[in-house]
């Protein structure tokens, strides 16, 4: 940590010693912090006391893996760094000198032989290497498609970054295509190929086109207008409850509930937005938070209407527009209507254009607005309220249209969610998520929509791949639930991302109006985003 | 009458948990404009250190009197808890000092998520209930005043007496006022500011550790999860007394707490909190920057 140590002494000690000495530190530290929590393990005995279960192995292994951390990171990790620091400015090749050495043509090569013989032999991976060493081998070939695929968008890197939203498009479109046939390849057979579907279109797909959508829903209220909102969840929740309590009650359709659910949410932005209007910055992120917290305690409560924590089920599907449906019952369902095998991946993957739709149709709105008075005013609003005012600029008018914008996509995204779901209940609408769709636009850098993309990409993505290591179970016994790390993960990969680029992803920002020609600022001259 | 008496007194109780952890925050939101998400799940942490520390006298020894088992509990809650807090300023908040606002605001919310996990994944995610510590009750005309309440509101005294004494009577709290006034021209004038920066979070979590001691005696149980609510809470009520003022986050705490059990008593227990957000945002409409708080001077 910087600062232990004073600079005198950093002088005078070699790089060993200093990492020693840095060690000694970071083993104290982490003694004090974990020797209650890690040593020592409170656990209900048979007649339900609490009890202790020492585990010192277990504390002593985390310092000692800590210390040794703490160690190279010291002695090799910061010279190392330093040196390429150096380096990269020498030869002008910023982040290249690293990664031109990570990524080689040979490597890249061994990584596609590698993925091509694990790949042959799938079906006896098991009987050959028994099922331990199995998980291995679909782990190390899951890696080696990470890095052949990294390698390939590496050598392309300039052609990518020239036509990004173009190309990110296209992939999106082709996703579901790719790997139904991909899976139908591998299956051999056409159904096999939609079964196998499901998790990747859903869980990854869908999962994280949503929370793309709420963090692009969000960025017009934090990014753009500058407005610290920690209960955007409330007008998720508003959304999917109007498509959940219409759509059960009275057999609405999807397509009237939808913009009905974004003209609840909008309304309920705009009741949001009253009473917080003189209100700044943590004042008003504060009311907000109230907000988020009353809207779910309500949902709570008020058990006649909502049903309280049991949730309302049954919430009718969506339909193509009325013509194809995705009910087995019904009469134009859509594997009669076709004359194909029956499968409920058809329905995922039409949910998937859809929330894919409607991401699309956001970031439209989005860019459309910032170049329209209102949309400017946004981000004036954000830079100087003052001046703001001064120029003749309706500050009230002003942020009620960014909460009531911003509340909208939220409606529509809750709407779609409690479609996808089928079932809604106020456990969905926590704290939590409000502070993972925030957490998500700032990543991402506020106002850049691509940044945001990518950080719900990287951060629900990698949340969801954690899912998937199952295997680790052979390494640390069967109690071991990879699941349960996955939230601790996901903070630790917060902070530390948040720590090495604190302007997200995206650092640098694209004006919508420009003297003579467009040309990119970097996110530091601006306040809180786009500039 | 008794009826309102008694819930005066219970709201006084819950008042002085919320008023010990909203300090936590206002101090760190005066001395360095940040809003310390994580303040909740530290509260949580030194609760969870209470009890393991609880466990082992109880394992160790055959009987501790409850003073002095206290006491220990107390004492090693607020030592572990404030390394915590003075690590994670050191790994998540120091780094970004001088960064835009919402980045600290980030970790602080990636810290709260890695606090209530870590505890959850080492302790378990089950409730961990204990035995009852003090059980006497006390009866004068009518009203039960618990010596559990008593206790909470006696410590919570003596703690702010000596928290005042050390912010308005010591070099280190006129370095910290000093800091909240002006950082730049307080580095000027030899001022160690990140120093007093990492103490005024050790402070805060030394008291969160306390709130945290009294909340696992008061109620006997405590479960990873359950930092986030009186942490909110802790936080509406530094918001409502007007943040960065140290006795508005005492006045807020107690006024959520008396909201609070006076919203149970005689309306609806289910709505206590809504309650309690209500009041805020209504306050705030009225008084933007909160009962004690100085308005925000704007210059151009």
């Amino acid at each position: 940590m910087p600062g232990t140590a004073s600079p005198e002494r950093d002088i005078v000690a070699t790089p060993v010693q200093r990492a020693t000495r840095e060690a000694l530190y970071a083993g104290a530290i982490a003694l004090g912090l974990f020797v209650l929590f890690i040593g020592l393990k409170t656990d209900q005995n048979i007649s339900n006391e609490l009890i202790l279960v020492p585990r010192w192995p277990l504390l002593a292994a985390v310092i000692v893996l800590t210390m040794a951390g703490r160690f190279f990171y010291v002695a090799y990790g910061q010279p190392f760094l330093a040196s390429q620091k150096v380096a990269d400015i020498a030869t002008g090749l910023l982040p290249d000198s690293v990664a031109t050495r990570f990524f080689r043509l040979p490597y890249f090569i061994a990584a596609i032989a590698i993925v091509a013989v694990l790949a042959l032999l799938a079906g006896s991976l098991d009987s050959l290497l028994g099922p331990g060493l199995a998980g291995y081998a679909r782990f190390a070939r899951a890696l080696a498609i990470i890095y052949a695929l990294a390698s390939v968008l590496f050598y392309f890197r300039s052609f990518i970054h020239a036509h990004f939203s173009v190309l990110g498009i296209a992939a999106l479109a082709v996703y579901p295509i790719i790997v139904v046939l991909v899976l139908a390849l591998y299956s051999g057979s056409m159904a096999g190929g939609f079964q196998g579907s499901l998790k990747w279109v859903d869980n990854f797909g869908i999962q994280i086109l949503i929370y793309v959508m709420l963090a692009w829903g969000l960025n017009i209220v934090v990014g753009l207008a500058g407005l610290l909102d920690l209960g955007y969840v409330a007008f998720y929740a508003v959304g999917a409850y109007a498509y959940a309590l219409l759509g059960t009650h009275f057999g609405l359709s999807f397509w009237i509930l939808l913009p009905a659910a974004g003209a609840m949410a909008a309304f309920w932005g705009v009741l949001l937005g009253f009473p917080v209007l003189r209100l700044r910055g943590d004042y008003l992120a504060i009311v907000t938070l109230a907000f988020g917290e009353i809207i779910r305690l309500v949902l709570i409560n008020w058990r006649e209407v909502t049903n309280g924590s049991a949730g309302i089920s049954g919430i009718p599907k969506v339909s193509f527009f009325g013509l194809i449906s995705f009910n087995v019952s019904d009469p134009n369902y859509i594997a009669k209507v076709f004359d194909i095998a029956q499968s409920g991946a058809y329905y995922k993957i039409f949910l998937y254009y859809l929330i894919l739709g409607l991401c699309l149709l956001t970031a439209f709105v989005t860019i459309r607005l910032r170049r329209m008075p209102v949309g400017r005013a946004w981000e004036a609003l954000r830079e100087d309220e003052i001046a703001c005012r001064s120029l003749g600029i309706n500050t009230t008018t002003t942020k009620l249209t960014a909460f009531a914008t911003g509340a909208m996509f939220g409606g529509f995204a809750g709407s779609f969610f409690a479609a996808r779901q089928g079932f809604v209940s106020p456990e969905s609408f926590i704290f939590l998520e409000s502070a993972i769709i925030l957490a998500i636009v700032v990543l991402g850098g506020m106002g850049s929509l691509v940044g945001i993309a990518v950080a719900a990409m990287v951060m629900i993505g990698g949340t969801e791949a954690l899912r998937e290591l199952d295997f680790l179970k052979q390494v640390f016994g069967p109690d071991f639930t990879p699941e349960l790390y996955r939230m601790l993960l996901f903070g630790m990969a917060m902070v530390i991302v948040m720590v090495w680029k604190p302007r997200g992803f995206v650092g640098s920002r694209e004006p919508t109006a420009f003297l003579k020609m467009r040309r990119a600022v970097s996110g530091s001259f601006t306040k809180e985003g786009h500039g | 009458m008794q009826y309102f008496v008694q819930q005066l007194i219970n709201g006084l109780t819950l008042g002085s948990i919320y008023g010990l952890i909203a300090i936590g925050y206002t101090m760190v939101y005066g001395i360095i404009g940040m809003i310390n998400f994580a303040h909740g799940d530290i509260f949580m942490v030194g609760a969870f250190t209470a009890l393991i520390v609880f466990l082992i006298l109880g394992a160790l020894f055959y009987s501790v009197p409850v003073v002095v088992a206290l006491l220990i509990m107390m004492i090693v809650a607020m030592l572990l808890t404030s390394l915590y807090n003075w690590t994670i300023e050191k790994v998540a908040y120091r780094p970004l000092r001088g960064s835009f606002r919402l980045a600290p605001l980030i970790t602080a919310i990636g810290m709260s998520i890695v606090l209530s996990n870590f505890v959850q994944v080492t302790q378990g995610p089950r409730n961990k209930p204990i035995p009852p510590m003090v059980s006497k009750v006390y009866n004068i005309e009518g009203i039960s005043v618990s010596l559990k309440q008593i206790i909470i509101v006696v410590v919570t005294a003596l703690l702010l007496a000596l928290f005042w004494y050390l912010v308005n009577r010591t070099s280190l709290g006129r370095a910290q006022r000093a800091c909240e006034q002006d950082r730049k021209m307080a580095a000027l004038l030899g001022i160690d500011v990140d120093r007093t920066i990492s103490i005024t979070f050790v402070m805060g979590a030394a008291l969160a550790a306390v709130a945290g001691t009294l909340f696992l005696m008061y109620y006997g149980v405590i479960a990873f999860s359950d930092g986030f609510t009186p942490g909110v809470k802790a936080f509406t009520a530094a918001v409502l007394g007007g943040i960065g003022s140290l006795p508005g986050a005492v006045l807020g705490g107690l006024m959520i707490g008396f909201i609070e059990s006076m919203w149970s008593a005689y309306f609806s227990i289910d709505y206590k909190d809504v309650a309690a957000f209500s009041i805020l945002a209504i306050v705030l409409i009225f008084l933007p920057s909160g009962i004690l708080g100085r308005p925000e001077v704007e210059k151009v």
